[in-house]
Order: structure tokens, then sequence, then C-alpha cells
């Protein structure tokens, strides 16, 4: 009896919500953000459903980025997927492959009506997430660039300027560490040392155009001389206590910044928000720097974070929802507000143009470093990569980073390991993908 | 498959916490009429084994028969499209330095997290055995930590362990050994063995325990005449009493070793696990999830649950022998 009681309550509550979001059309969103960024993600979707009554938005968290990916394809093998879909920067290459998972963020919005305007958008958020012809594929969402941190007391105790490039931090690590300070950590060597040392350094990462051509015989450039340049000089400053690799994670390579002990920390433009409550000194921030000897560099970073993506096989109506709130998603007041909130770049002229004329980067000049280093002139190689199963190719760069500062490899052998393993990885997403 | 490995009676200790041990003391009257219950319908015993089977089926037999059969593929994640390989994601696997190397430390961390929570539990069970002032003070703190989740108990790790602040770290660099757990694999190997060793001494510590309440008091008083030596003892007639429940124990701590410690080790490696030791279970995971390799993935995992069934079987081919059952 009590059963039937319960089964009858179950029923009138689901009818119940069913006819009070009739008038709208339900979309969902899943996302792979935690804490406070998880929270904005809700705020904005509040935003969004208040401003108008056509569409309903539902942001589910689902984890971690590579959960949120993992989740988003179970769920479409079973057509169960939501209608919007965050896939962070390593797993571009999964979901872009996949023809016919996913609508065109550029599609989307065009066919919604609106005109979708890709000269919108600052430089270095342009071509990450398009494909090679530049159509928008995913929506650039979360933007962060590589940028290096800066700790003014060490600098003033030393008696040094700031370096802008890796010729002037050899000049002036010595007389950092001297002055009691470890010169310098950085806390994603995949990120901040390898993918965006091709694009700082202006330098082809793969072959097939960066990836972003084909999948077919795609390899990467991971024996490039500079890059192995790169590393043998952070193995030496190593050695000669002028840098400092704490391993793999990241936040054991951030803690020893907010403690005051390190001169400079190589984070993301998106760390300044924790960054905020967590260091015990004032600190500031410039440029990832870049090496002057090397011809042609100094150009803009990748695109770091993630994208959204409007996942394929949804009724049209829903369809339509999704572009509006991509539309409001991008619009300069949604933008500056993101961009507030989290530290994330605002991924569009106008916000940035809105945010800088409100006196924003007057008050807080560490928000504009991200975007100035996307806004820089970008070459050849430094619009983006397009390489599958990434994640694990990062993974294996990880592994094998771990042994050259422990001593366990070289760098030259290091570099030739992951180079064979990932071209293998990349024959063989090739075969999946083909 | 260590589900059907055959219990010990957990009598003494846990029934008097009462973990129901008075069902099994049927009278033997009942368990004969029991034997006699015929159904009137031959449909009807089927109807009620059902619910049990239609578990077992989704949740074990068709993910491993999926497992099985796209282990011989190579799958777009989002499943456009798959290419039969044939045995190529097996002989990938087998023949990768990484997997080799993953493969041994699973092997030796299984070995020493079994070994060392084995003995550690049996050794804090005699102890407590003995305890008679306050001897549920003990016990219950002895058994606390078993309520602890894999992943908690992974944090407190990360957190007594860590490379900047953890207390263990800043105690052991006053004996000279500068620990970098995350950095140095033998560090946080280190590291791992002891969390998943403490996380599994109170499972096997109330075994134990209830174990050695259920050695009767008159054996042991009829070994202290013939014998003086405590130790002595222990090994000629507790340990042998003992037996059936280490058996058990033994099952339950490799598969624990095996996979529990998953949890253990995603939040000691902190989603990166670059050169620091993960287990093969984990390696599945992050092939899998991580890196959306389908194919790769379920190979491994057809090549884990070969291993299991190798194993069971030997534990109750070889092993079981052994034990004698009163």
């Amino acid at each position: 009896m009590t059963m039937i009681k319960k089964f009858s309550m179950a029923a009138m509550a689901v009818a119940m919500s069913a006819t009070s979001s009739l008038a709208a059309t339900n979309i969902t969103w899943w996302h792979g953000m935690g804490g406070r960024n998880g929270e904005v993600i809700n705020e904005i979707s509040q935003k969004f459903n208040a401003s108008q009554t056509a569409c309903a938005l539902t942001p589910i968290s689902k984890g971690t980025y590579e959960e949120a990916l993992a989740t988003g394809i179970a769920a479409f093998r079973s057509g169960e997927q939501p209608n919007i879909l965050q896939v962070f920067d390593a797993g571009a290459a999964t979901i872009i492959n996949a023809k016919g998972a996913t609508v065109a963020a550029e599609d989307l919005i065009n066919n919604a009506g609106y005109k979708f305007d890709r000269e919108a958008f600052i430089e270095g958020v342009r071509y990450f997430y398009a494909d090679s012809e530049g159509k928008f594929i995913g929506m650039p969402f979360n933007s962060s660039a590589p940028i290096m941190y800066v700790n003014p007391q060490a600098f003033e105790k030393a008696g040094v300027e700031v370096p802008k490039t890796w010729e002037e931090f050899e000049q002036v690590a010595p007389k950092l560490k001297e002055a009691g300070f470890i010169p310098m950590t950085a806390s994603q060597l995949t990120w901040q040392f390898t993918e965006n040392f091709f694009s700082r350094q202006n330098i082809a990462f793969a072959n097939n155009n960066n990836g972003y051509d084909s999948v077919v015989d795609t390899k990467m450039n991971l024996t490039d001389k500079n890059l192995v340049m790169m590393f043998e000089k952070l193995k030496a400053w190593s050695d000669a206590g002028l840098y400092k690799f704490y391993g793999a994670s990241w936040n054991d390579n951030q803690k020893p910044f907010e403690e005051g002990k390190v001169a400079m920390w190589i984070g993301s433009s998106g760390s300044f928000g924790g960054l905020q409550k967590t260091a015990s000194m004032p600190f500031s921030a410039d440029f990832l720097p870049y090496w002057k000897g090397i011809q042609g560099a100094g150009t803009n970073t990748f695109i770091g974070g993630a994208a959204l993506f409007a996942m394929a096989g949804k009724p049209e109506a829903e369809n339509k929802c999704t572009a509006d709130f991509f539309q409001f998603l991008t619009s300069p007041e949604i933008q500056k507000f993101y961009h507030q909130a989290t530290g994330y770049v605002a991924i569009t002229k106008a916000a940035y143009e809105l945010a800088k004329s409100e006196g924003y980067y007057e008050k807080t000049p560490v928000a504009e470093v991200g975007i100035k280093q996307l806004m820089l002139p970008s070459g050849e190689w430094s619009k983006g990569y397009r390489l599958g199963f990434y994640p694990q190719i990062r993974s294996i760069m990880e592994r094998e980073y771990n042994k050259i500062f422990s001593g366990e490899t070289t760098v030259q052998k290091g570099f030739e390991t992951i180079e064979k393993e990932g071209n293998d990885l990349l024959a063989r997403f090739a075969k999946t993908a083909g | 498959m260590a589900y059907t490995t055959s219990q010990p009676q957990p009598g003494g200790f846990l029934s008097r916490l009462g973990f129901g041990a008075g069902a099994r003391k049927k009278p033997a009257v009942a368990a004969e009429e029991m034997k006699r219950v015929q159904f009137t319908s031959p449909v009807l015993p089927y109807l009620f084994l059902f619910p049990q089977l239609a578990v077992i089926f989704i949740f074990f037999y068709w993910p491993s028969v999926q497992a099985v059969s796209s282990s011989f593929y190579l799958e777009d994640p989002f499943g456009f499209g798959s290419t039969f390989v044939g045995l190529s994601n097996y002989t990938d696997v087998l023949f990768s330095a990484e997997y080799q190397s993953i493969a041994l430390f699973t092997a030796v961390f299984t070995v020493l997290v079994t070994f060392l929570s084995l003995s550690i539990g049996l050794l804090l069970a005699v102890k407590a055995d003995r305890v008679i002032r306050g001897a549920s003070t003990y016990k219950t703190l002895l058994i606390a930590v078993y309520a602890i989740a894999a992943p908690v108990s992974g944090l407190i790790g990360m957190m007594i362990f860590d490379q900047h602040v953890g207390p263990f770290v800043k105690m052991m660099s006053y004996f000279g050994w500068h620990m970098q757990v995350g950095l140095n694999y033998y560090d946080t190997a280190f590291a791992m063995t002891v969390v998943a060793v403490w996380k599994q001494i109170p499972y096997n510590f109330i075994f134990f325990l209830s174990g050695l309440q259920n050695v009767p008091v008159s054996v042991r008083e009829a070994a202290m005449i013939d014998c003086r030596s405590g130790l002595r003892r222990f090994w000629t007639v507790v340990l042998p009493l003992l037996a059936p429940t280490a058996f058990f124990l033994l099952t339950i701590n490799v598969t624990y070793a095996l996979f529990d410690t998953f949890g253990i080790i995603d939040v000691m490696v902190k989603d990166k696990p670059a050169n620091n030791p993960v287990t093969l279970v984990y390696k599945v995971y992050a092939d899998g999830f991580r890196g959306n390799d389908i194919g790769g993935s379920s190979a491994q995992s057809v090549i884990l649950m070969i291993v299991v069934f190798v194993l069971t079987i030997f534990q109750f081919r070889f092993m079981e022998r052994r034990v004698h059952y009163n």
C-alpha cells in the first residue's frame, strides 16, 4: 500500500515538473569544472535562463575534463548525449575528428539565424578549435595562456630585472639564487615547455600542418634540435639550482611560489584568481619567455583550457537554444563577467575592450597578461595542433620528463622515446579514425 | 572471483557485535525439512533465481563479453566505426616496455601489500587477543581505520607524504632521506605501499581476531600443559587452526592489492602518473577513460581477467589442499 502511494507521488512529481517547464525547451550542458569555476558555470546558466523564456539550460558537472569527455562519449554511443559538451584542449582531436559527433559551432549559429563573425574573437583563440579552413567546430570557452608569475620581492632583493627572454633568464637566475630564492619553477612542462615551446618559438610541432590537414601519417617533431636544447638547458639549470622540478603535479610546483620561495613560476593565466588567495606575497606576471636567438621566435601561444561542442543528433528546437546560449556566452557582458570571475581570458575583442574601458586592468594588471600574450602576432605554427590520443601522449611526456630530471635518461633519448611511442599512438589513432 | 571463496565462520567476537552468527546454528531437524521442500511448479525456482542471475548477467557476463569482443577491434571512441585487428591489441600491449614494467610493479606491489597487511594484521590480532583491560577500546581503535574510504586514505597519504609539508617527509629528512613522492619512483612506491597496507590491516585484524577467539579454550589449555613456549604453541596449535581464515584472507588481500587499491593510487599520483608506479588496473583506466583507446584498454582488462582466473585456480588447487577446515 505504501509502495503504491510512493509510486503515485513520484509520478505526480514527475508530471508536475514536466508541466512547469513545458513552455521552455530544455537543453543540457556537461562540463568538467569543479570548485569556484563550477559555481561560475551555474551562475552563467542562471543568467541565461533569466534572460529569456524559450530555453532552459541545465549545467551538470561530470568531474574532471577527462571524465567529462569520457562520459560524453559513452552517452553519445547510447544516444543520450547532452546538447553541449565541454572538451579540453588535449581532447580536441578526439572530438573534432569524430565527424558526425558534433555540429560545428559556426554552422549551428548561422543556422539559427545569427551571423557568425570569426573576426570578433581575439587572434589566439581563433584557430585552435577550428578546422583547417578556419571554421569554428568548437566554441572557445574557458581560455588560458601559459604565463610567468613573478615575485617582485625576489627581483628587488637580487637587484635585477624580470627577464623577457631565456637569454636574459640565464643572466639573472644566478643572482636570484644568490639572493636566496629558487629562480624558477613551472607547473606543466607538457603544456608550457613543449606544446607552447613550438608556438612561442614558431616551430612546427607536427607534419600535416600540425595535424590539421589529415590524421594519416601525422608525425610529431619532438626531436627538434631547439626543443632538445630547451630541455637540456632546463636540465642544466636544474643541476645548477636555477630551476627546480617537483614532478608532474601542478600544485607541487606552484606551492613553493605561493610560499614566496620562488622568483618566477610558469603557470596559467587562469591561475591568478586562486593565487590571489593563496600567495603569501604580492605578485605580478609577464609573458612566457622565449629564445631571442631562434629565428622568428616571440609569437603568441596556443590557447589552453577548453571549448564547448554542440553534440549532433538533437532536434532543431534544441539546437536553436544551444545557438542562443553560445550567442549569449560570447556577448561582451557575459565574457567580461566570466573573465573577471574566473581569471580565464576574455575571448572576444569587444569583451576585452569593455573590461579595459572600465579600468579593470589598471586595478589588476595581471589579468591582462594572458590576453595580451594571445593577441601577439601569430606565426605559421602558433595557431594550434590537432593530434589524436593526445592525453596519452602527454602521459608519455610526463613519464620521460620525470626520468630526465632524475637522471634516468638523457634529454635526447627521452625525446626519442616520446617521439617513437607518440607516433605509434598517432598511427593507431589514424586507424581508429579511418 | 573472491566472492566464491568459502568464508570462515565469524563466530566469537563478530557474533557479539551482532554479525548474524545466530542464523548459522539451525537445529539439524530444520535442515532436514529444508531439503525435502518441493516446488509445486518447475518454473518457480527459476523465477526466484532470476533476479540474482539477471544481476550477474548484466553486471558481470555482459561487460566481460563486450570487453573480449572489443579487444579484437580498433575502435573510434564515438562508435562510428571499428576495424578488426585480430590479436594486435594484445601484442601491442604485451610487447610494450611500459606495460611490462607496470606488470612487474603490480606483482611486487601485490606480494608486498598482501604479505605486510596479513602479517601485521595477525600480529595485532594476537596481541589484542591477550589484552584484558580496555580490550574493546584497542579493538575499536584498530578497526576504525577500515571505515575510511580508499580515496580518503589516499588523500591522507598524500598529505602525510607531501613533498613540501608532509610530516613523514619532514621526519625522514632528519635521517638524511629526502623523499620526493611524485618525482622519485621508489619514494612514491614506498608511500603507496604504506597507505595500501595501512588501509587493509583492520580488515585482516577483524577476521584474525574472530578466528583466534574461535580456537577452543580447552585446546589452548591442553597445549599449555604440553608446551611452555608461547611462540611454539602459536606455531603448532593456533596457527593451523587459523588456516581457513588465513586462506580466505589471502584471496581477499590479493584481490584488494590488485584491484581495490585503485582509489589510493589515483589520488596519490594526482591525475598525473608520469614516471610514478601504477598498477595494471590504473593503466586500464588511463588508456580507456582518459585516452579513449577502447580496444587497447579492453585487451588489457581481458589480460587481467585471465590473471585473476589463473590466480584463483592456483589458490584453490594448491593452497586450499593444505588448509584443514574443522
